[in-house]
């Protein structure tokens, strides 16, 4: 499934790498300790995660995730989004928690 | 005249919850006296409360005490702040305290005792200091700064509450002064694992009097204090980082 879907099916803001939204994702990966997404997310992985560091970015790039979810309504600060813009990560926001998003995209891509 | 000192910059007291009532004043000192360390920094979750007690409990002691805490930024990263004047140890904690939202629940997570330096109860701090603040990691590093303080990146070496476990590795332009590493694991394994342009320090991050000094860091400096750390992690003027 493409991001561009994803972001209309969960009612997802897209804030930052919006060139990037015509992508098949590979899967989700939800966490928030950048070394465990580091270690064991797969290529093309949508992360959802409450962090709003800028290490998100590096680590999105590092790993050729498809985009990060960023729950709980959290935004992250201009530095993040002026990284993310810079190397084409989406960013996208959201209002729900980590476990409602993630159980959500689950549904979708299993349907 | 420059001389060695022995420095274990990173215990916690009896006002962290995770610690027991034995990390008092005394418990300490008598502790810290036999593995005969010079410098002592003192390191409780997200307060300096006990700071002071642990000052001038040691007043007529050879041993250099440097008050301070360990503050947890938004992403869960813990950071040291150690300093001079306990006056500037209180103004961070002003900010701590204003961004660290919770209450502590002592049957979860333990008491937080407040103590003097003759060993009395003064009170329990209620405030939640085992949690997070709302100070972003950066926020964190320029108030301890903007108060004189020096700021050492926690254990390193551990995947919870570490810079590197929470943010997966240590982002440029971040200004600390130190990495620390704790006792689990050797200097020459840190400098393997972590190639990072920064001093690394040791320390026992002791929870129990028989911790204190488990592992420290050795400065050759002219006294013991935080600004002869910094020329120290600096090489400068004769200070330096000894290992």
């Amino acid at each position: 499934m493409k991001i561009k879907e994803i972001i209309e099916k969960l009612q997802l803001k897209a804030l930052a790498g919006q060139e990037n939204l015509d992508v098949d994702i590979t899967g989700g990966f939800t966490s928030d300790l950048l070394s465990d997404v580091i270690a064991n997310s797969k290529e093309g992985n949508l992360w959802i995660t409450l962090q709003i560091h800028q290490n998100i970015i590096a680590v999105a790039r590092l790993k050729d995730l498809a985009g990060i979810i960023i729950v709980n309504n959290r935004e992250p600060d201009e530095d993040t989004l002026k990284k993310a813009n810079e190397e084409n990560v989406p960013v996208l926001c959201c209002q729900g928690m980590a476990f409602e998003i993630s159980g959500r995209l689950y549904e979708l891509l299993k349907a | 005249m420059l001389r060695l000192f022995k420095s274990d910059l990173h215990i916690h007291t009896c006002l962290s919850p995770c610690t027991e009532l034995n990390m008092s004043p005394q418990g300490i000192l008598t502790a810290a006296k036999k593995k005969g360390i010079d410098i002592l920094g003192i390191c409780d979750h997200n307060s300096s409360e006990n700071s002071l007690a642990i000052m001038n409990a040691a007043k007529k002691m050879p041993i250099h005490i440097l008050p301070g805490m360990e503050v947890t930024s938004e992403e869960e990263v813990h950071v040291l702040a150690l300093f001079d004047d306990v006056e500037n140890a209180l103004k961070l904690q002003e900010h701590v305290y204003q961004n660290l939202p919770g209450k502590n629940d002592e049957e979860a997570f333990g008491m937080q005792v407040i103590v003097n330096e003759k060993e009395e109860v003064l009170g329990f701090s209620e405030r939640l200091l085992i949690g997070a603040t709302t100070i972003p990691l950066d926020e964190v590093v320029s108030l301890i700064h903007a108060f004189e303080g020096l700021a050492i990146a926690s254990h390193i070496n551990r995947e919870a509450f570490s810079i590197i476990g929470q943010l997966g590795f240590i982002p440029d332009n971040l200004g600390l002064d130190a990495l620390e590493i704790s006792p689990a694991m050797t200097i020459e394994e840190a400098k393997q694992k972590f190639p990072y342009n920064y001093p690394i320090t040791c320390s026992s991050d002791a929870h129990y009097p028989d911790d204190i000094g488990k592992s420290y860091t050795s400065f050759l400096l002219q006294e013991g204090t935080v600004t002869e750390i910094k020329k120290a992690l600096k090489n400068e003027g004769g200070r330096k980082l000894i290992q």
